[in-house]
């Protein structure tokens, strides 16, 4: 499965165990908006780490802020390189 | 030197009628023997008033010495066998250290790496290498009052030594009753830890066998040990009923009464119990080394009764102050040795840093103060998020930690040892976290539900017989 592909089930799958009605969740969208507070976006780095194998931003020298889901992914894409 | 305010523990054993047995997986010995014999082969004397360190690898002939020695040594400080050699120096430096007791399982260990060599350490004068042959003719000493030193567990760096005295560590005991001659008890623990001791002293005292555990034993091995020795009263903690109900041999087994002490006993451990053990009496106890044996609790539910807070209970008081369970009671230490940090507060009540909440009519244990997980600003014990995981009817056990995260700073994450009947393929456990991530969702406010879970062969129990947390 694709990076974006995961990374876009396992939101959905949060959604649903917080009880949270996510938009379509498209390039584009402002995470800000996705529905997911700070625990829910806890919860899914959490679960990246353990199905991708890495977490970016812990990693990252810098702090790094991805505004859309479009720049989430890429952070996440970039740091499995 | 003190004067005597209570037979010795040989005196105790030499009154006894019905003598027991202690037995270790390669010999049994009737301890009552000692009440006119000696495995110190003349040598006893040597100890007489000095500061002893025991340091024997088996517990057989730790338990041996310890029933010479008390009464002998002005103090006896019992090294547990899995404290790290590294300590022992500054350990025998702070009692005062002047003598040692060793078995050939250490000296053979010297051997090859000399820091573990004892006998060779400054200050003592005599050190004795001892094995469990009892020879007649004990040497006939003037008694003395012998303080016994223990170590605490669970605390990183150089352990505390607590002082204790045998009246306090025995006050827990009832006089023995006529039942105690045909029982065998057993149990997980090392004698050389509190819970262990406990077990020891009342068999020692009641006349009851005692059957020793040993750390290199597989568990099925230990359990067919049990079964051989058909034992009636059965301790540990709830992290060693836990792996022991992982062995079909738990079914060999038929004790009439189960213990559980040195951790929280919840309510799926204890339901478990009761599934495996139909007739038996099973009950959780309270004990610390610094707050000795404080209570027990025998209606198989988890927690305990609220009204056993505020009241005098066999000498024990309980109060709960800033959310922690406080003691005060003739059973606990005397004091910390080579440290001034008081073990109880001016009140007379030792703080035992483990948390408490009432719940209806009934206090139940929530963790350890210092085990406190900090999620975003909210709090989580991880104590309580495993007693909701160890209820789902697939799990035997778990352990909750912490996991560091760029955006709350921490999450929990949970180990997770499945029942042997619900292991299965790669679909099955994907549907099995969901699952348990539900029963969490259920029960628990979500920053305590797992961000994420793992399942995992074993969990590393510690030589403590707790759950080991880093």
């Amino acid at each position: 499965m694709s990076v974006k592909l995961t990374i876009i089930e396992q939101m959905e799958r949060i959604g649903r165990e917080h009880g949270k009605i996510l938009p379509p969740l498209r390039d584009d969208l402002v995470l800000a908006d996705c529905g997911l507070d700070s625990l829910g976006f806890a919860v899914l780095v959490a679960r990246l780490e353990d199905t991708l194998g890495v977490d970016p931003f812990t990693a990252a020298e810098d702090a790094v802020f991805p505004v859309t889901l479009g720049d989430f992914v890429k952070v996440y894409e970039h740091g499995m390189r | 030197m003190a004067c005597v305010d209570a037979p010795s523990l040989r005196a105790s054993v030499g009154a006894l009628t019905a003598p027991g047995f202690l037995h270790d997986p390669v010999a049994s010995v009737r301890y009552t023997d000692l009440a006119h014999g000696t495995i110190f082969g003349g040598r006893l004397a040597e100890f007489a008033g000095r500061s002893v360190l025991l340091a024997c690898g088996g517990q057989l002939i730790s338990a041996l010495a310890l029933i010479e020695l008390d009464g002998v040594a002005r103090r006896i400080v019992i090294l547990p066998p899995d404290v790290e050699r590294k300590h022992v120096p500054a350990i025998a430096a702070t009692a005062g250290i002047d003598a040692a007791v060793t078995d050939a399982a250490v000296t053979d260990a010297a051997v090859t790496d000399a820091e573990t060599d004892i006998g060779a350490m400054p200050d003592i004068a005599t050190c004795v290498v001892v094995e469990s042959r009892i020879t007649p003719q004990p040497d006939v000493l003037p008694a003395v009052s012998t303080e016994w030193l223990m170590l605490t567990s669970g605390t990183t760096g150089v352990p505390k030594l607590v002082v204790h005295s045998l009246a306090g560590l025995t006050a827990a005991i009832r006089a023995r009753s006529a039942a105690d001659g045909a029982a065998v008890w057993a149990t997980f623990y090392d004698i050389r830890r509190y819970g262990g001791l406990q077990m020891l002293l009342r068999a020692l005292l009641g006349g009851a066998s005692l059957v020793l555990s040993s750390a290199s034993e597989p568990v099925a091995a230990h359990l067919a040990r049990l079964k051989a020795h058909n034992i009636s009263h059965l301790g540990g903690t709830p992290s060693h009923w836990r792996r022991a109900l992982t062995s079909p041999a738990i079914h060999g087994i038929a004790p009439r009464y189960v213990r559980l002490s040195g951790e929280i006993a919840d309510q799926a451990i204890l339901d478990a119990l009761r599934a495996a053990f139909p007739h038996a009496a099973i009950g959780h106890a309270y004990a610390s080394t610094e707050a000795g044996v404080a209570f027990d609790v025998n209606d198989g539910r988890a927690g305990f009764p609220a009204s056993y807070v505020g009241a005098v209970r066999d000498g024990v008081e309980m109060k709960v102050t800033d959310g922690t369970l406080r003691i005060r009671s003739p059973r606990m230490a005397v004091r910390y040795a080579g440290n001034d940090n008081a073990l109880a507060g001016t009140d007379g009540f030792v703080d035992t840093g483990d948390i408490v909440e009432l719940r209806g009519d009934r206090y139940y244990f929530a963790g350890r103060r210092g085990g406190i997980i900090n999620i975003g600003g909210l709090k989580v014990h991880p104590e309580e998020v495993e007693a909701v995981i160890n209820r789902h009817p697939s799990v035997r056990m778990s352990l909750v930690r912490r996991r560091q995260s760029p955006v709350t700073g921490s999450v929990v994450v949970a180990d997770v040892v499945l029942k042997a009947d619900a292991r299965g393929g790669n679909g099955r456990e994907i549907a099995l976290k969901d699952d348990i991530l539900k029963f969490c969702h259920a029960e628990l406010p979500r920053h305590k539900v797992p961000a994420a879970i793992s399942f995992v062969a074993a969990l590393n129990v510690a030589a403590t017989g707790k759950l080991a947390r880093r």
